[in-house]
């Protein structure tokens, strides 16, 4: 639990530092894989038979998948129209 | 802990995956990092294993070393115009250094207070064939639901980066 309250922390630190849209979406990808690792050691240690732990994992799983997948697509979206994936210059919702 | 994991492999993961976010956070190359991103990727999914959850091992291996990995490679290739862009100054900051420490802090702290229930561990821990027919019976909805979002992810996706000629 501590192993995975550092890389947490790590990935909240990439998020909140880097400049760049896609070491963002990164950063936030460590993020989602401390909490499944939590998810999965508490669940391996305090409820072994059932493995609720494991199947909120699964399903994290998907939803991390689904998100970094729009934000990708969102970032490719956004290079075209703008032609940069600096976050510090996409500063207007309206183009 | 009502009973532990091995603990050389342990370590050896652990040091991995946290040596691996490290260097992802303090590469300067985009390319770089997607990679050491895979790095970190492949270890979580060592340490599900030895936490016996082998389904999710699998799964992590499949989904993230393989398709988010991919996708993010292909993203960073797509938007970079020169060789030359993928090297990006380190850009760090003390105030989001701060935020990060401060979460840290209350996590240890949170964890260190944490006293962990006894629980009598089974003699056989279940594996995949208990996972998968617990998935299907009594966790069939919320499958059927993350069915759905991934396909409302998949169709935004491809509406978002889609051609212009709409």
């Amino acid at each position: 639990m501590a192993l995975a309250g550092v890389l947490f922390c790590i990935g909240l630190f990439g998020a909140l530092t880097k400049k760049s849209a896609v070491m963002v979406l990164m950063s936030l990808e460590l993020m989602t894989n401390a909490v499944n690792l939590n998810l999965v050691a508490i669940s391996r240690f305090m409820t072994p038979a059932s493995m609720a732990g494991q199947f909120a994992a699964a399903f994290n799983i998907v939803v991390a998948a689904a998100e970094i997948g729009l934000g990708l697509a969102l970032v490719l979206a956004l290079y075209r129209l703008r032609k940069t994936v600096e976050l510090d210059r996409i500063d207007r919702l309206k183009g | 802990m009502p009973d532990s994991v091995a603990v050389v492999p342990f370590v050896i993961l652990a040091a991995l995956a946290v040596g691996g976010g490290a260097m992802m956070v303090l590469t300067r190359n985009v390319v770089h990092a997607a990679f050491w991103l895979l790095e970190v990727m492949m270890a979580v999914a060592g340490l599900f294993m030895l936490l016996s959850a082998g389904f999710l091992a699998l799964i992590q291996m499949m989904v993230y070393a393989g398709a988010v990995s991919v996708l993010v490679l292909f993203t960073v290739m797509l938007t970079l115009r020169r060789r030359e862009d993928a090297e990006r100054s380190l850009d760090l900051s003390w105030s989001a250094g701060l935020i990060a420490l401060g979460v840290f802090v209350a996590v240890g702290a949170a964890i260190a207070s944490f006293v962990p229930p006894a629980v009598v561990a089974p003699a056989v821990t279940p594996g995949v064939a208990e996972f998968g027919r617990a998935l299907f019976t009594e966790r069939a909805l919320p499958f059927e639901i993350a069915s759905v979002v991934l396909l409302i992810a998949l169709v935004g996706a491809v509406w978002w980066a889609g051609g212009d000629d709409r």
